[in-house]
């Protein structure tokens, strides 16, 4: 036990004022989500993710804004295991034909009103994988989409920007 | 000749033709009847060999019909077994009974390449959904991809069990977490699993057919992006085996710069992965601390490699990135902060007894059963089975062997704790192997001219990712185009041990069996 607890304290809060990108950066988003969250959300916006045939890029850095430096949870975002709860639906991947069902499903299944962030190049429009047989090509060939966060994968800083301008009401 | 190889002419005389052509010229290519097919089967299994690969070929492009490979591996040793089958009749004798990973290799095969192995013992379709029209046979030439499919209705036929108390619990493809989408059934009784049915295809998206309508340098695009944890092994795999087809010479430097982004990569994924395993036994304070070890590793990647993940830093020739003397120091600077925390680390996760207790005896995988699903990478060397492609298939640096010394961690007991402390001993050796690698680094240019490979050539590779073995076959077609490209991520055959491991656990449990596997769905599926 002793081990754990010097861990802790000698590793400190590393949560950040994130270097190296443009100074504050972190901060300066997570204010402005903060903000935006307590002001609509109540201070809780919860998200639901949805891997709809990705690649699990996405899914890492996705893992990652959760992790001690990004720390989304200090915002208020908090992501939940079922749809039910969920306010916003993260969904990755080209949508493939075997998971158009189920993405379907999770939609109707998350309550309205419902935002929906499509991740990476593949959400934007099947990026590599493009259209095809086993490939819709694309998150909005589904259900409606309200910004669409590029990059193969987005990093957390464009992930967290994102949500951002989803929560925000900018359509993207 | 090779140990297989006399094994093979042994046992079939002159039924076996060693055909030249295939490359590297150290992987033997034998053709055989299809009659033979399973025969030749059975000698491998008796020299030992395991089975690594079984795909089909459409080969219409040359006038042929179709073509069915097995690919049997035993030490460094890669052979692999060749039949023709007719287009009007794609029958083919069944391995399965001999090589348990035929079971699925066989169903995807009859699935998406319409052949048949006769005497298979299940033929349910496999990533192939019940809702896609029967006479869809994707991989094959005559098909078009790029139209949409239809849906028709169909019921996939569950394995069931019956009886008092037995009751079911279905899972996915959506699950709880931020993960991937598959289905797993189980049958319970109380809180014990006696069967999990793993229904995996979710995230099929058209990978292989998709190489074939790519050139030869975009391929290397897609194949770092068959699962997004691997990218840098799949890009090398790609790469050496389009390599070999084209005599490509590549530089040295280039090659200590892969295995330097191989390594980084398996680090990365092991720190993660210690964590989530100690995370789903409720102990998050790893999660948390060996995520901020990952983090710190991901963002040097991006100062000195412009991406976190280094995707396409892999090229065809070569790699896109150098590294320099500030980049050097910069990496060890990491090292010694990253090593000196996982150390640690470490020892609170080894004193940690109530996290002993989830981890020992938990999702056993014996010995002699990961042996029979010659399943591959951290998952056969925590059940006693001594792989290594570094190590059995090695390109530089791997192949000094008297000066890297390469450890390969061993255990025998096959349990989550087993997989994860072979990730420990891993992580402590690519920090090792990072820092020889650094030392070492020949000068030289970075990346050469890939030329293009000729017709009919095929080309064959075997790397090491973190998960384990990965394995690219290549075909070109008449015009020197990809014909086929078959990918093997380590997940295609792991899969089977997790289904193995479960029954005997506790429903509870499985979500750390399952992490203490981590296999990739998208590797998978394709």
């Amino acid at each position: 036990m002793i081990r754990i607890l010097r861990q802790i304290i000698r590793t400190g809060i590393i949560t950040e004022p994130l270097t190296p990108s443009p100074e504050d950066e972190i901060t300066r988003t997570g204010r402005a989500l903060e903000e935006v969250i307590r002001r609509r959300f109540r201070r809780s916006l919860t998200i639901r993710q949805v891997d709809a045939g990705s690649c699990n890029g996405c899914e890492l850095e996705i893992h990652a804004i959760n992790n001690s430096y990004y720390n989304c949870e200090r915002f208020g975002i908090h992501f939940t295991a079922s749809p039910r709860f969920a306010d916003m639906l993260l969904v990755t991947g080209p949508v493939t034909h075997n998971m158009e069902i189920a993405l379907k499903r999770t939609y109707d299944a998350t309550p309205p009103p419902k935002l929906v962030v499509a991740v990476g190049d593949c959400g934007f429009n099947g990026g590599i994988f493009g259209e095809s047989y086993a490939s819709l090509g694309g998150i909005d060939k589904v259900i409606p989409v309200d910004v669409i966060v590029r990059g193969c994968p987005p990093t957390p800083m464009a992930l967290l920007n994102g949500i951002l301008a989803a929560v925000d009401g900018n359509k993207v | 000749m090779t140990m297989l190889g006399d094994a093979l002419i042994a046992a079939l005389g002159t039924d076996a033709r060693f055909e030249p052509g295939q490359c590297p010229s150290s992987v033997i290519c034998c053709t055989v009847s299809r009659e033979k097919f399973a025969e030749a089967a059975r000698a491998m299994k008796k020299s030992y060999a395991l089975l690594a690969a079984e795909w089909a070929v459409d080969e219409s492009a040359f006038g042929r019909g179709f073509s069915v490979y097995a690919c049997y591996r035993w030490g460094r040793e890669y052979l692999i077994v060749r039949s023709g089958l007719p287009a009007d009749d794609p029958q083919f004798p069944s391995i399965t009974k001999r090589y348990l990973p035929a079971y699925r290799f066989e169903r995807q095969m009859h699935s998406l390449m319409g052949v048949v192995p006769a005497g298979h013992p299940d033929l349910r379709p496999w990533i192939k959904f019940e809702d896609w029209p029967r006479d869809v046979y994707p991989l094959r030439k005559s098909f078009d991809p790029s139209k949409p499919m239809q849906r028709i209705k169909g019921e996939y036929q569950w394995s069931r069990a019956e009886g008092e108390g037995v009751y079911e619990i279905p899972v996915g493809p959506v699950h709880a977490g931020i993960i991937e989408p598959g289905h797993f059934r189980f049958q319970a009784v109380g809180e014990m699993v006696i069967n999990l049915e793993e229904r995996l295809g979710y995230v099929h998206k058209g990978i292989e057919k998709r190489f074939e309508a790519l050139s030869w340098k975009d391929g290397a695009r897609l194949a770092g992006r068959v699962s997004g944890d691997t990218t840098v092994a799949h890009g090398i795999a790609y790469c050496i085996a389009l390599e070999s087809m084209t005599g490509c010479s590549v530089p040295l430097r280039a090659h200590w710069i892969r295995a330097l982004l191989l390594e980084r990569e398996r680090i990365a994924n092991h720190l993660g992965d210690i964590g989530a395993i100690c995370n789903d036994a409720a102990f998050a304070f790893m999660l948390y601390q060996l995520s901020r070890l990952r983090e710190l590793l991901l963002r040097t990647n991006h100062r000195l490699f412009g991406h976190r993940l280094t995707m396409d830093r892999v090229i065809p020739g070569g790699v896109s990135v150098d590294i320099d003397v500030s980049g050097r120091a910069e990496i060890q600077a990491e090292l010694a902060e990253i090593s000196r925390d996982f150390e640690k680390l470490v020892t609170v996760y080894d004193e940690s007894s109530s996290l002993e207790d989830r981890v020992r005896d938990t999702g056993v995988l014996k010995p002699e059963k990961a042996r029979e699903l010659c399943v591959v990478g951290i998952v056969a060397r925590a059940s006693g089975m001594n792989l290594d492609c570094r190590i059995f298939n090695p390109f530089p640096p791997y192949d000094e062997y008297d000066r890297l010394e390469l450890d390969v961690p061993v255990k025998v007991t096959g349990d989550v704790h087993a997989r994860a402390w072979v990730r420990v001993e891993e992580v402590r050796e690519s920090i090792r192997i990072i820092r020889y690698i650094l030392e070492n680094m020949p000068e030289g240019p970075i990346s050469t001219e890939c030329g293009l490979p000729s017709p009919e050539a095929t080309g064959f590779s075997a790397v090491e990712g973190w998960r384990g073995e990965i394995i690219y076959w290549l075909q070109a077609g008449p015009k020197g185009e990809i014909n086929r490209c078959m990918v093997r991520d380590p997940s295609s055959v792991n899969w089977l041990g997790l289904e193995q491991a479960i029954p005997g656990n506790i429903v509870p449990d499985f979500p750390l069996c399952n992490k203490s596997f981590n296999q990739s769905y998208s590797g998978h599926d394709l």
